[in-house]
């Protein structure tokens, strides 16, 4: 079973996202900002991280920045989801190395689509 | 609770509807008809879809039988449905028809278009071609019943919702713009497509030959004699090796002779040939 480690400083969104991971069966951790988060992946590196981008102590593309200058930090695949939803955000984004990106108000079908974009699901039917 | 419709208004509607889409409306999808035609109801200041129905049959409104039919025909549809079938266009058949004819500018059409998703992810795909060097001489028609679909898919504006099912992220930014709320998809690749409002009950001998259709969850909705006539005019349309892409549920097996399946489509067979097959 993959790990995918929620960071979220919403524990509302949190919930909505461990719901329908575990339907996609994966393992979910989750952490309240991207510390927390960066101190979970130098325990276990997960193999799926759900990014936020706004947060207290340490901003979503801070932690990833700080993720893939990690051993291993080059690993998890990295799907950022946030409300910032222009170009630049996005941009920024993808130089800083996350694999996929989520505009929120997200649901499962989204999550499912995207997941699998990221290579992270077995594609139906293919 | 709405009150139902009356027997011979179903009937009426269902029949007007098959003549004029192909689409069957059987008695179980009924409950399509409360939740699409409302709005039209709505519209038209009728009190109920059934007073919709009845004023349809009893005034033979053909204008209102229209938009009956428009909102009935089904519209789902996703950017890169299925995947599958567009890794199969880029990487094998596009590849093959281009070496069988190198000059030959390729004709796609998309038929039953919708909102347009088919056939910019088709622009999309090539335009990326284009990009890896691998460039290709293609015109994209795409087709659909309902002009108020057109009309979207000519906007080319879709809904941050609509551009996170099946785009990756790196394809929206390269061929879309953000405008307000919305993503507007790049004018190059608007300009790949031409729509073109076109009924698949019609003459199709008026859009011309073509080497690659897809007709993607559409014959599913039709009765099996007009799923073996659609698919006898479509091959009219193809040059012999064309290729056809149908919906995940669909086949041409049974159905039709003019096809051959080859793992994800059917090959449009030489006439000469499938004659030889059914002989």
């Amino acid at each position: 079973m993959k790990t995918c480690l929620v960071v979220d400083d919403s524990r509302v969104i949190r919930k909505v996202a461990r719901r329908i991971l575990e339907d996609l069966r994966f393992h979910v951790e989750e952490a309240g900002d991207g510390l927390e988060a960066l101190t979970a992946c130098r325990k276990a590196m997960p193999e799926a991280i759900l990014l936020d981008w706004n947060m207290p102590v340490m901003t979503g593309i801070e932690f990833l920045r700080a993720l893939r200058k990690e051993r291993g930090g080059e690993a998890p695949v990295v799907v950022f989801c946030t409300t910032e939803n222009d170009v630049e955000h996005i941009s920024e984004a993808i130089k800083a190395g996350a694999n996929e990106y989520i505009m929120k108000p997200f649901d499962g079908d989204i999550l499912h689509s995207k997941f699998m974009e990221a290579g992270l699901l077995a594609h139906e039917a293919a | 609770m709405a009150a139902a419709l009356a027997d011979t208004d179903f009937a009426f509607v269902a029949r007007e509807v098959k003549a004029r889409s192909g689409l069957v409306l059987t008695a179980e999808k009924s409950y399509l008809l409360e939740t699409r035609l409302a709005p039209i109801a709505r519209k038209e200041s009728l009190a109920s879809v059934a007073e919709l129905a009845a004023a349809a049959r009893l005034r033979r409104d053909e204008r209102l039988i229209w938009q009956i039919t428009d909102a009935l025909t089904t519209s789902e549809t996703q950017f890169f449905r299925d995947k599958a079938p567009f890794a199969l266009l880029r990487d094998h058949v596009i590849p093959h028809l281009q070496q069988a004819e190198p000059q030959r500018r390729l004709r796609i059409w998309c038929a039953a278009t919708s909102t347009g998703q088919e056939a910019f992810s088709l622009a999309m795909m090539l335009d990326d071609l284009r990009a890896e060097g691998r460039g290709v001489d293609a015109e994209i028609i795409a087709t659909d019943i309902s002009e108020r679909l057109l009309e979207k898919a000519r906007a080319g504006l879709f809904t941050q919702f609509e551009v996170q099912r099946g785009l990756p992220i790196r394809t929206l930014i390269r061929h879309f713009e953000k405008v307000g709320d919305l993503w507007r998809i790049a004018d190059r690749i608007r300009a790949m497509v031409r729509f073109q409002r076109f009924n698949l009950l019609d003459d199709l001998r008026p859009l011309g030959m073509f080497d690659i259709v897809l007709c993607r969850n559409v014959l599913c909705y039709f009765a099996p004699e007009q799923q073996r006539d659609t698919l006898e005019r479509i091959a009219a349309q193809m040059r012999d090796e064309g290729a056809l892409v149908l919906g995940a549920g669909e086949s041409t097996v049974g159905v039709s002779d003019a096809f051959a399946p080859e793992g994800g489509f059917y090959r449009r067979l030489d006439p000469r040939r499938a004659a030889a097959r059914v002989a």
